[in-house]
């Protein structure tokens, strides 16, 4: 075991990373550590654990603003949240079960770090589009803030964006300041039952592109959803809103062609919390999890070749713009060969996978090489001796 | 306005430097006139005027990267340009830079109906983009009221808001991708049609960069299905404080408006007087709340919102029953800049952001600096998000009044960090609050940015004198002045 500093105080996380920097050693950035598997494999002089800073310093409802330390648990964030019917928008994924860690160990730093937005994704924005404002350290040991407490800010360069989702290779969060929202009064999901993929990223299309409003859109085969293909349409809002939205989901999007039911409330409620956690992939052991970002409508033929060039099985979340693909054995089909079966303006990730498959293979999407040039000043801005989970995004 | 000492270097390669552009820009695309120039020589700032070494209108992406790797070469600055709308100075020229126009990049290449989304050129206008795509039904959200002039170009530059990004978000929000051209010529696609790019959120960070980054000559934006009704509830109240606490009520009751806008009473009166909406004289502050969606929803939701405004001291409560309704209660919104602009010789517009609790001291704060330099002020307000627009009046022709009129701004902006606020919510730093930026950041946080800028741009060339504090502590701060009605843009309605 590597040397692990928790630091109770953001002064005490300067300190650790200053004389990191001094020095030259590496250091991992760790919040709770149920993501911890999630990225390049990585080794380092040393550890900084941040969930010494927690705690909520700031919550006004009526401002839809909260503001804690970057160690909260996302529990107490949820609960303090749920107890005034409010939320965080981007439905943050609880990939726990997935990559073999703790489900419900989140911090609210680490959920930033990976900006892994759930099933809302599609219509409510990402975690980058809910983060206000932020204090870090930078890879120098220095102490910076960027954005505010309020929604409407353009001073200076909006360096949350850049932070949220670089894995701890930019910066180490210390407080997060972050837009929350009204919870939806009411849900429930309408279920279209032997759709194929196509005819369900097509309809799927059309309800987002119309005052249906949907906030959820996922398609599930057979295999994976018991009794036949699936697809999940999720109405969420006031009361009175959502049955005429369902009405008009049914009557003119969905016609009579398709065999339709209705579920509601709790039972529409655990099935999202499932697909947002990709629980239908958990517990295979061994298994490599992708997620393919894609424009939707290409999502069915890339399914299609998926299926005829791999023995994955693979389901739809946010309309076809996310696929997650399971593959059973590890090598069997490598980064080069799912990247290769990509549409135009695709990407993908290795998700979860053997520690070995990771340290193989290139688990984020590598970028051409003007781009890739310019991230790495970019990196060099922040963390000049990259020491700050160095390759953890190769 | 003191900007950077011109370099002579990069002025004594004029020759040059034309050569070189009309080898790109064949034809009328290089400007060297004058008199053509001039038409150029400031923004929607108009306090403040710099002729450019020259202007470039290029066409193509590989004509403004051949154009970068030139002016790179030749040390010579570059001011990207959309509409010239800015409020900040963002596209003021520098005298020893070119103007990089991007008028002529202004094809909607590509509508994407099944996935929402649209590629357009950066000049595209922001409602052009909403014209293109209207009729299947959709829009582009963000809308700023310089929409029919701004570029989409701009808003990105700028992360340009409007009254309906309480709901919808800014142009961050909406903007899926672009392509950048860097000042070595490197064209880089960031983002896309895909959601969440690998690596860095270099979308994120460009929009809002205020073009000192690259210049964008390529954009996808998320389209949306046009909202099925809109209705709008107008409510007076006797007390600043009390509308603030309705606005605070309607939020915390779960309902997130598509619009709230708020006025204060010698905004209310100046609209009453030009434009006779039938707001009430006799309130202090008013409310516009708008909601949009499904008929049903918006029914519902005025149902609510008006049994919430109605426990708060509301005194007049009008709810839109017909288009043309509401239309009306926003049309003395609409006509609050030129009907201040009427009561005026000249007015100062501010644009700082608060957090929305502390709006009631705030206002009287502003009515505190009022007194103090013996200027009136009139508000207006995006209530929902705490975007503050205060309007100073006052006239350049009596001596002191505009450097009174500077000073109040100034302090209004402060005011609106010390009390948790930001200096600017949708107009950008640029040259007008560059030199305030040390009230906001310190130099560690400006550092990292500078940084930043670096990685991108190591010899400064792109938009120098724009939005960093110029090192010399004496630099004057600049401002945004409307004289004597004699706006840049008189028929674009201000928000
Ligand atoms: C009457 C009026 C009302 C307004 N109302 C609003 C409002 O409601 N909300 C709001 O947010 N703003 C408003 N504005 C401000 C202004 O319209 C916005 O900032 C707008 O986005 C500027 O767009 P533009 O095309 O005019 O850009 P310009 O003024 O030409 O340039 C603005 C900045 O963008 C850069 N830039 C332009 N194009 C590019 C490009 N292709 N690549 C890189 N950089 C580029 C420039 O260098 C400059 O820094 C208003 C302005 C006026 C005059």
């Amino acid at each position: 075991m590597v040397e692990t500093i928790r630091v109770t105080s953001e002064a005490m996380a300067a300190e650790t990373i200053a004389s990191a920097y001094a020095q030259g050693r590496s250091v991992e950035i760790a919040g709770r550590g149920s993501k911890w598997p999630f990225g390049r494999p990585i080794h380092t002089d040393m550890r900084l654990e941040t969930t010494g800073l927690a705690g909520i310093t700031l919550y006004e409802p009526a401002e839809l603003v909260m503001r804690a330390g970057a160690g909260t648990p996302l529990e107490e964030i949820e609960a303090a949240l749920a107890a005034n019917g409010q939320m965080l928008a981007f439905e943050p994924r609880d990939l726990g079960g997935l990559l073999g860690t703790t489900e419900g160990t989140q911090s609210i730093g680490g959920v930033v770090a990976t900006n892994l937005a759930g099933p809302r994704r599609c219509v409510a924005g990402a975690v980058r589009d809910h983060v206000l404002g932020l204090r870090a350290v930078n890879g120098r040991g220095e102490v910076f803030k960027t954005g505010g407490r309020v929604v409407k800010n353009v001073t200076g360069y909006d360096l949350c964006k850049l932070l949220t989702g670089s894995f701890g290779t930019l910066a180490v969060f210390t407080e997060v300041t972050f837009k929350v929202l009204p919870a939806p009064e009411t849900e429930e999901t309408v279920v279209l039952h032997g759709v194929d993929a196509e005819t369900a990223v097509r309809l799927m299309g059309r309800a987002l592109g119309s005052a249906a409003d949907i906030s959820g859109a996922a398609w599930m085969p057979a295999a994976l959803a018991e009794g036949g293909d699936r697809a999940f349409l999720r109405l969420e809002g006031f009361g009175p809103s959502v049955k005429a939205r369902r009405r008009y989901l049914m009557e003119t999007i969905v016609g009579g062609t398709v065999e339709a039911t209705v579920v509601e409330a709790e039972e529409s409620h655990s099935l999202w919390r499932n697909i947002r956690d990709v629980r239908v992939f958990h517990g295979r052991w061994g298994q490599v999890v992708w997620k393919l970002a894609v424009r939707p409508s290409d999502a069915p033929a890339l399914l299609q070749r998926l299926g005829e060039q791999t023995d994955g099985e693979a389901f739809i979340d946010g309309g076809g713009a996310f696929l997650w693909l399971s593959l059973p054995c590890p090598g069997d089909a490598p980064a080069g060969l799912i990247r290769g079966l990509l549409p135009d303006g695709g990407h993908a990730t290795l998700v979860a996978g053997p520690e070995a498959e990771r340290a193989a293979q290139a688990v984020f999407q590598p970028l051409p090489a003007p781009l890739a040039a310019l991230e790495a000043r970019v990196k060099a801005s922040f963390d000049p001796k990259s020491i700050l989970n160095p390759g953890r995004m190769a | 306005m003191r900007m950077p000492t011109p370099d002579p270097l990069a002025l004594g390669q004029y020759r040059q430097l034309i050569e070189g552009l009309r080898a790109i820009v064949p034809g009328e695309g290089v400007i060297v006139d004058e008199r053509e120039l001039a038409a150029y020589e400031s923004d929607g700032l108009t306090a403040y005027r710099q002729l450019p070494m020259v202007v470039v209108l290029p066409e193509t992406t590989e004509q403004v990267a051949a154009i970068l790797r030139l002016c790179r070469d030749l040390s010579v600055k570059v001011v990207p340009r959309g509409g010239g709308t800015s409020l900040s100075g963002g596209a003021l020229p520098v005298a020893d830079g070119i103007v990089l126009g991007m008028s002529r990049f202004n094809q909607v290449l590509e509508v994407d109906y099944l996935n929402r989304t649209a590629r357009v050129q950066p000049g595209v206008t922001n409602l052009g983009i909403t014209r293109a795509v209207e009729a299947h039904g959709f829009y582009y959200a963000p809308d700023p009221s310089s929409q029919i002039a701004c570029t989409i170009g701009g808003n990105v530059a700028e992360n340009s808001g409007g009254v309906h990004c309480l709901k919808y978000g800014m142009t961050t929000n909406n903007v899926l991708g672009v392509v950048l051209v860097t000042i070595d010529g490197d064209v880089v696609h960031l983002g896309g049609s895909a959601l969440d790019s690998p690596g860095y959120d270099l979308v994120g960070l460009v929009v809002g960069s205020e073009g000192l980054l690259g210049v964008v000559t390529e954009v996808t934006v998320r389209i949306l299905p046009k909202p099925e009704t809109a209705r709008a509830v107008l409510v007076g109240f006797p007390t600043n404080a009390a509308a603030a606490d309705a606005v605070a009520a309607i939020i915390g009751s779960g309902i997130i408006p598509a619009g709230m806008e708020m006025m204060d009473r010698p905004a209310i009166h100046a609209a009453e007087d030009f434009i006779g909406a039938g707001y009430p004289r006799d309130a202090e502050a008013l409310l516009i709340i708008e909601l949009d969606g499904p008929e049903v929803e918006v029914n519902h939701l005025i149902e609510r919102v008006v049994a919430v405004v109605e426990q708060r001291q509301a005194g007049s409560i009008k709810v839109s029953t017909s288009e043309e309704q509401r239309l009306a209660f926003w049309a003395g919104r609409k006509a609050a800049f030129p009907a201040v602009g009427r009561i005026s010789p000249d007015y100062y517009c501010m644009d700082g952001t608060i957090p929305r609790a502390r709006l009631p001291e705030v206002l009287d704060g502003i009515a505190a600096f009022s007194r103090k330099y013996d200027l009136k002020v009139a508000n207006v307000f995006h209530a929902g998000d705490g975007n503050l627009h205060p309007l100073i009046l006052y006239d350049a022709n009596q001596p002191g009044q505009l450097e009174a009129a500077e000073a109040f701004g100034a302090d209004i902006l402060r005011m609106c960090v010390k009390v948790g606020g930001v200096l600017t919510g949708e107009h950008g730093v640029g040259v007008e609050k560059r030199d305030l930026m040390n009230d906001q950041f310190d130099e560690v946080d400006l550092d990292q940015q500078r940084r930043v800028k670096d990685a991108f741009d190591p010899s400064g060339l792109f938009n120098p004198g724009k939005m960093f504090p110029l090192l010399s502590a004496c630099a004057e701060q600049g401002r945004m002045h409307v004289s004597g009605g004699a706006t840049r843009f008189p028929n674009i309605p201000r928000f």
